[in-house]
């Protein structure tokens, strides 16, 4: 029986056998087979709509009838540049980005410098995982959250007049937009600056004590600039994901508190003006796309 | 080794931000069993009638029968794509490479707001009126890049020795995978696939473009929230919402041990 169960497995392979050299001498073939579906998947739909929204951005709608005028002018560009409104708008939106990236910096550095340096391995792991689980909660849940810390009669009113102090009224403004975007952002920076001080080998620091360094002039002469690749890895997403958000804008700001993905939202949902959104998402990619230049600069792609 | 009281100050400030990160979600499980429907701080008494409200709630319930049919269908989808890719990518040593896994990570590293209305300006373009399948094709696009990078990241950790082993064995290309390749990276593709899910449960950006006029549960949410209507069941389905997203990240990160699901890129 045996036998024969042989005889049939090797007739089996030598059915398969053709295909299967045919992709041992060209290994390209068996990876360009694998890549075709996912790549064209990327391509035809990813890139293509990029591209589209790229080419529609230089496009303009009849104001009349709202039908996208397929011909080639820079009115948006030159709309969007001209209009005080829209350079204030992106004005709040880089520079509150750029707060928040600052403010998780701040709240991230000594919570990843404890789990790399100081925690034990089983600690590590627990504050790994508790990082993780906010990242992964749902987004609309952490911003909900907030609302019900900070309306008036929330839990922040009330911890503040049970100790005696007048009420924060920080809901909906731009305070509150600063707090939940840091909130929302900051195990994204806690990740990366933890993955970046866990690299630095202790013997640097000993090599550092060796030569009589104190353990401050150590961390900031030595574990510091080793560490600014994750920094800056994690400063990609803080600031990318507050630069493009609107929902937070529209769920904790108040009045004066719109931002540029909320005129784009309305470009597209209310005013019909894709031609115009189109135009203004190209601000925070324009954006994004020097930061990341800078980010390489800098190292922060081989922390990736 | 830190200071005495460089390690004091550095256990203080981890417990604050610990608390810091954890409180509001917390928050959101009390307000859930609430009595009052008006949510304010200290709440008067816990009940659970909102849980049955909103479980009898035919706005809530097609909702989240979307969802799980959207999350689904692009977990499939993203499954069978994302690992193809990583496949390829991990035999092959050419130029592109990095090229495509950046390609990859753009729909999750670009704002949401960008493939939002990118997508929305093709499938108008193009002519597709906005259905579930536009759904399932705008989150599929940004789910293949989880299951790329655990495929991948277990493909390259594995010794491919083994699968040279069992080819000189005799074993063919099929077999090789089904006995050898396909044990080594299962839990690695059932880790993607959790992660890609609860991706997907969870995208309101997106979905607003891709959508139309359809309810998923976020854009339910997104919208009770914004009117600040029915918000005791909002408590409710949003405390779902964390249970659902969570309990499959949980899983992925046991099968992947922690690293899998940093979403963020973490460890090399």
């Amino acid at each position: 029986m045996a036998v024969t169960t042989t005889a049939g497995r090797l007739r089996k392979n030598r059915g398969a056998a053709p295909l299967q050299s045919l992709f041992w001498r060209l290994p390209w073939l068996r990876s360009a087979l694998l890549l075709t579906p996912p790549l064209g998947w990327f391509v035809l739909i990813y890139l293509s709509s990029l591209v589209l929204l790229l080419i529609t951005a230089f496009w303009t709608i009849d104001t009349f009838t709202t039908q996208i005028v397929q011909v080639w002018s820079l009115d948006n560009f030159t709309l969007i540049l001209n209009e005080p409104a829209y350079r204030l708008i992106i004005g709040r939106t880089v520079g509150l980005a750029a707060v928040v990236t600052i403010t998780d910096t701040v709240l991230a550095f000594p919570f990843a410098y404890f789990m790399a340096r100081v925690a034990t391995r089983r600690i590590q792991t627990l504050l790994f995982a508790a990082v993780l689980l906010p990242l992964w909660a749902s987004y609309l849940a952490r911003v909900y959250a907030w609302i019900l810390i900070l309306n008036h009669s929330g839990i922040l009113n009330w911890s503040l007049q049970s100790i005696g102090l007048p009420p924060a009224n920080v809901g909906y403004t731009i305070p509150a937009m600063w707090i939940v975007f840091s909130y929302i952002w900051l195990p994204f920076m806690i990740i990366p600056t933890y993955a970046a001080l866990e690299r630095v080998p202790e013997s640097l620091l000993e090599a550092a004590a060796d030569l009589g360094a104190p353990r401050w002039r150590a961390v900031r002469d030595v574990v510091l600039p080793l560490a600014i690749p994750g920094v800056v890895a994690g400063s990609i997403f803080t600031f990318s994901l507050t630069l493009g958000d609107y929902i937070t804008p529209i769920l904790v700001g108040g009045a004066g508190s719109t931002f540029i993905g909320n005129v784009v939202y309305s470009s597209v949902g209310i005013a019909n003006n894709v031609p115009f959104a189109a135009a203004l998402a190209m601000v925070p990619v324009a954006i994004m796309a020097v930061y990341l230049l800078i980010a390489r600069r800098l190292g922060a792609f081989e922390a990736l | 080794m830190e200071g005495f009281w460089t390690r004091i100050a550095l256990r203080i400030w981890v417990a604050l931000i610990l608390l810091f990160l954890f409180i509001p979600i917390l928050l959101i499980f009390v307000y859930a069993f609430n009595t009052s429907n008006i949510e304010s701080w200290p709440i008067p008494g816990l009940t659970l009638k909102w849980f049955t409200a909103s479980w009898d709630d035919a706005q809530i319930r097609t909702a989240l029968g979307l969802s799980v049919e959207a999350g689904l269908a692009a977990t499939a989808l993203a499954l069978i794509l994302g690992s193809c890719a990583a496949f390829a990518i991990h035999r092959m040593t050419f130029f592109g490479r990095d090229a495509i896994s950046l390609l990859f990570v753009l729909p999750l590293a670009l704002p949401g707001i960008i493939t939002g209305i990118a997508l929305n300006a093709f499938f108008s373009f193009g002519g597709f009126p906005l259905s579930f399948w536009t759904i399932v094709v705008g989150h599929t696009t940004f789910c293949i890049v989880v299951v790329y990078n655990n495929v991948l990241a277990r493909l390259r950790r594995s010794q491919g020795s083994l699968v040279e082993a069992a080819m000189d064995l005799g074993a063919n290309g099929f077999q090789t995978f089904r006995d050898i390749t396909l044990p080594l990276i299962s839990t690695s593709v059932v880790a993607g696939a959790m992660l890609a899910f609860a991706l997907s449960f969870d995208e309101v950006i997106v979905t607003t473009f891709t959508a139309g006029a359809q309810n998923t549960l976020p854009i339910w949410i997104f919208g009770a929230i914004r009117l600040g209507q029915r918000l005791p069941e909002v408590n409710v389905v949003v405390s779902f919402v964390i249970l659902v997203t969570i309990v499959p990240v949980i899983i992925a990160a046991r099968l992947t041990g922690g690293g899998g699901a940093a979403r963020v890129p973490a460890a090399r």
